[in-house]
């Protein structure tokens, strides 16, 4: 595989969008996409799987879930017995709605940060890793496209120009 | 324009006619005299025992939990039962609300505990055909009025979205005056003492009762009629208005009408919510007039509104299966979806927050509610938790589901039952106390009053164009994707 990618930047999201279907209608991969701000509609426009982390949620929501439930068993219930409410059964059961609070916020709290941390190792990132951005540009107002060569150089470009890019360029990449 | 299919309105015909059979059955059959409600309570003592047992399996980690409950708060209330005779005791116990007690201990004073009982039962049996009435009456006015507030909130957000359903919400809020007249009648005549869903009323009662005698100030019956024609007027004045102006801007060439619209349905939230928790603590909290939950207002407006929207989504998509409302998409029941599920976690927590608070702090006077409702009303009480929660939760929690038709409508059905449910847990123990039985005038009540809610709202419908073509969001509206 060729390691020369172009380049092509654009300054408006709606331009960037038509041009991201023209562009996947005339058969080029397109490697990555680097925006500003989310874009709607850009992963459907640039045919990305449906997410999974939506099951995933639903899965850390139960572990939290069940952590919780078994946290407040053991420390209400069985490691230092509590009289709760004036209702001294030290049961878990007849005191369930002591514990709705906790187990809902467990459930959110597990839901939320799991989501997060996989969120960050699926995309690579973790605390001080260098910036993978091609072009500081896109952190401010600029979208940039990108897309890997196999000997198409003069057709990319032109096509490129015709969707409405500012400026095409072509870059070595170097591993 | 939609014309009323004759199908629909011979369907609404027969449901009003069966449910109008069903509730004067209902009214015949309660009892006249004690003896008679005697005789009842003996026919159905076994069937009422069959009953309580199921309930008691269905929910035996619940009724453990009640037991305990029970046993620690009601040791000190010496009317209770013991604890070897409790599970026998509760089938045939005396009420717990102290109020039902009061209201009679001053003509049965002296006599023994066996007439005051039989006294206290024919009361409720008595009650129980006008409380039944009043659940469905207030249920399907409860819906318009939901419907109300939501297209209100869509007005005075400028909502982009929603423009493609305006009509079928007018439609539905057709049924506000109508079904408030009902339910104001019923009041009056509660009012002209022709029934005892509200002892407050009871000049009897209250002189009895030092801590109804306190709140007389708020709770006599022409200050209570005159709030609630308040209420209505308002509702109604903003629909009345609304409505003129929504058919007006089809039409119109500029958007001054849009304009109007705004400005008033901004002016009518701030009016709803202050009047609707008002009305929420006079037709449905009074007739518990010992028990108070400060969040009470909030809890009826959550039903309301779920049920609203659920009509809403309902509705809709009846209309979009017969061919109409073409410019309605996937994303419009997607976001009615959204907020079925909403609305529904939302109602929830309210109705968490205010079990738990009472049960935490276990105080006698508010507690006997949930003890009332815990003990006697088992099935109905966690039932609607599971219909208005566990089932829309699960059913909608996929976000492709909610673009299924067929995955909405089931959630919905089930979730306005729920919520009749949820509003017969708000009134029957209070009116009826363990005498309550799903019978004739109960569903008799409900088919009336769905016959009589889908006549208005599909009449009011064929009034004009199903699309508010002259809305300035109609354009954002129609092209909505999510």
């Amino acid at each position: 595989m060729s390691d020369k990618v172009v380049h092509a930047l654009y300054d408006d999201d709606d331009v960037l969008l038509s041009a991201v279907k023209m562009i996947r209608s005339e058969k080029h991969h397109i490697e990555e996409v680097y925006t500003p701000f989310p874009v709607h509609g850009l992963d459907k426009a640039l045919g990305l799987e449906e997410t999974r982390i939506a099951i995933m949620a639903f899965i850390y929501g139960c572990i939290g879930l069940a952590v919780a439930v078994a946290m407040m068993n053991y420390i209400m219930i069985e490691d230092w017995p509590q009289n709760i409410g004036g209702k001294p059964s030290f049961s878990y059961l007849e005191n369930m709605p002591a514990f709705v609070p906790i187990m809902f916020e467990m459930t959110v709290f597990f839901a939320a940060h799991l989501m997060v941390i996989t969120f960050y190792m699926r995309s690579k990132l973790w605390p001080f890793k260098k910036a993978e951005n091609p072009n500081p540009l896109t952190t401010d107002d600029k979208f940039l496209v990108e897309i890997g060569i196999h000997d198409n150089e003069k057709e990319l470009q032109k096509l490129l120009k015709k969707s409405g890019a500012i400026d095409v360029s072509i870059i070595e990449k170097s591993e | 324009m939609y014309t009323f299919p004759n199908k629909l309105r011979n369907l609404a015909i027969v449901f009003m006619a069966v449910g109008f059979i069903g509730l004067v059955f209902g009214f015949i059959s309660a009892p006249a005299t004690i003896e008679e409600a005697k005789a009842i309570v003996a026919a159905n003592h076994g069937e009422g025992h069959g009953t309580s047992h199921e309930t008691t399996a269905a929910h035996a980690t619940h009724d453990a939990d009640a037991s305990h409950t029970e046993k620690s708060t009601h040791a000190d209330e010496a009317s209770h039962a013991t604890d070897a005779d409790y599970q026998e005791e509760t089938q045939h116990s005396v009420q717990h609300d102290e109020y039902q007690e009061e209201a009679h201990s001053d003509s049965t004073h002296g006599d023994s505990h066996d007439a005051e009982h039989d006294e206290h039962v024919f009361h409720q049996l008595s009650n129980k055909p006008w409380a039944a009435l009043y659940v469905a009456a207030f249920f399907f006015f409860m819906i318009s009025l939901g419907v109300l507030a939501f297209y209100a909130i869509q007005r005075a957000a400028q909502a982009g979205w929603s423009p493609v359903l305006y009509r079928v919400m007018e439609g539905i809020t057709a049924y506000l005056l109508p079904g408030g007249i009902i339910v104001i009648v019923i009041l009056a005549l509660s009012g002209m003492h022709l029934n005892h869903l509200f002892i407050w009323m009871d000049p009897e009662v209250v002189a009895h009762d030092k801590l109804i005698a306190g709140k007389t100030g708020f709770l006599n019956v022409p200050f209570f009629l005159i709030r609630a024609v308040f209420f209505l007027s308002g509702w109604t004045l903003y629909r009345y208005f609304s409505r003129k102006f929504s058919l007006a801007q089809d039409s119109a060439t500029d958007i001054s009408n849009h304009k109007k619209n705004f400005r008033i349905s901004a002016a009518f939230l701030v009016f709803y919510i202050v009047t609707e928790s008002i009305m929420s603590w006079d037709w449905v909290m009074s007739i518990d007039p010992h028990w108070f939950s400060t969040l009470f207002g909030w809890y009826v407006f959550a039903s309301m509104f779920v049920s609203g929207i659920t009509a809403i989504a309902l509705i809709t998509i009846y209309l979009k299966s017969k061919g109409y409302l073409e410019f309605v998409n996937d994303s419009h029941i997607h976001d009615l979806g959204k907020f079925m599920f909403g609305i529904s976690v939302f109602w929830t927590y309210l109705w968490f927050s205010q079990f738990m608070l009472i049960w935490y702090s276990n105080i006698p006077e508010e507690v006997t509610y949930f003890i009332t409702r815990i003990e006697d009303y088992n099935l109905p009480f966690f039932g609607m938790v599971v219909m208005n929660f566990i089932f829309p939760l699960l059913i909608l929690m996929n976000s492709d589901y909610k673009r299924i038709n067929y995955f909405i409508v089931m959630a919905g059905i089930v979730i306005i039952l729920g919520h009749y449910m949820d509003v017969f847990n708000m009134i029957m123990p209070s009116a009826v106390g363990d005498q309550w039985f799903i019978g004739s005038a109960e569903i008799g009540g409900f088919f009336f009053f769905l016959g009589l809610f889908i006549f208005i709202v599909f009449k009011e419908l064929t009034k004009a164009p199903l699309l508010a073509k002259g809305d300035p969001y109609m354009g954002e509206s129609e092209r909505f994707h999510y």
